[in-house]
């Protein structure tokens, strides 16, 4: 089911940036990302980039998913890692679990092979945590749902909406 | 799929507007970008062929700040309008919270019209989703065009549901937020 509200509670949450911290550090690349699969930025950790992390994250995953078509295209179910060469900065993405996706921005400081060997060990580990939390979600306490979204949630969004989009 | 990100507490939605070629939705998506402020938007992404018509997707993050303790976004997408990019639109629709459908008031646009929201219909239906269960609205754009469509044929024909409707010139910016303050705050219920 695709459309289950997607929650990343804390514990999970500090085991994902913990081993995308290790991979950052022993890959010696520049900034590590996770996102899903819909575009949505998860965590991020490594330099600060100059451009805006979200609108990268949604054309990652539109990459990927695009990449995905192609590979069934030609008989595979999708393409598990992808590689972009350029001059001085590269990018390497894999697939953690189903909906999740690994984003490695490097430059000349390491190499692919370094970048790759580190990858597969960093999505094994992810892949331990996101399925955890999927576990979690699938018999999620929903009581924690409703006190932090309640009616006064509810009331607070839309003042901030009707201030915000106004012409 | 909004994600709910409880240590960070950061809340992402994606909200998507869907409609035949031409319709509007990216000239929805630019008033938008050209109205909020600098500190609330980040870059608009197109990805558009060199005759400026969507080819895979317009992208558009927005800030709304922080609401009982959690920041907020939404992330505003369009979708490709012509016929033959419906893989690309369905790869869109992965994970949406929202959708503003945009219908082109013209007569010469009416079938284009049922048909885009027919298309919409079958693309949900691939995610077991449906438009009773998912916020959305209607946007009939360009009634400043001659030759036009009647509010109540357009609603006879696109909205039989009565879901929120509004009439727009997106160009000019009539309508614009009406239609996306209608969904954004359907959304946001939505998790309460």
């Amino acid at each position: 089911m695709v459309r289950t509200n997607w929650k990343v509670f804390e514990e999970d949450y500090w085991a994902i940036n913990t081993t995308m911290k290790e991979l950052l550090g022993n890959s010696n690349s520049t900034s590590v990302l996770l996102l899903d699969k819909t575009g949505q930025l998860i965590s991020s950790v490594g330099e600060e980039p100059e451009f805006d992390m979200h609108s990268f994250a949604s054309l990652c995953a539109a990459d990927f998913e695009a990449n995905a078509q192609l590979a069934q295209l030609i008989g595979e179910r999708d393409f598990s890692t992808l590689y972009h060469q350029g001059s001085n900065e590269s990018m390497y993405l894999a697939r953690v679990e189903q909906n999740i996706i690994l984003v490695v921005l490097f430059d000349k400081r390491t190499t692919l092979g370094l970048v790759r060997l580190r990858v597969k060990k960093a999505v094994d580990n992810l892949n331990v945590v996101i399925r955890r939390l999927y576990d979690k979600l699938e018999y999620e306490n929903e009581e924690l749902t409703e006190s932090e979204f309640d009616e006064e949630f509810a009331a607070e969004a839309e003042m901030e909406i009707d201030s915000l989009f106004s012409d | 799929m909004s994600l709910i990100n409880y240590s960070s507490r950061e809340i992402n939605v994606k909200i998507v507007y869907y409609g035949p070629g031409l319709c509007g939705k990216t000239t929805n998506i630019q008033y938008i970008y050209e109205k909020v402020s600098p500190d609330t938007k980040g870059k608009l992404i197109t990805l558009a062929t060199e005759m400026d018509r969507t080819l895979f997707f317009d992208f558009l993050p927005l800030e709304l700040g922080k609401v009982k303790g959690f920041r907020t976004r939404f992330h505003l997408y369009t979708v490709p309008g012509q016929v033959y990019y419906d893989a690309s639109r369905k790869l869109i629709l992965r994970g949406v919270d929202g959708i503003v459908f945009v219908a082109d008031s013209q007569q010469s646009r009416y079938d284009a019209n049922i048909e885009s929201l027919y298309n919409l219909h079958e693309n949900l239906a691939e995610y077991n989703l449906n438009l009773d269960e998912i916020p959305f609205a209607i946007q009939y754009n360009k009634r400043d065009l001659p030759e036009i469509i009647s509010v109540e044929d357009l609603e006879q024909e696109l909205n039989p549901k009565k879901f929120p409707s509004f009439e727009a010139v997106a160009i000019k910016g009539t309508g614009v937020f009406d239609t996306l303050k209608a969904v954004a705050k359907s959304v946001l219920r939505n998790l309460s």
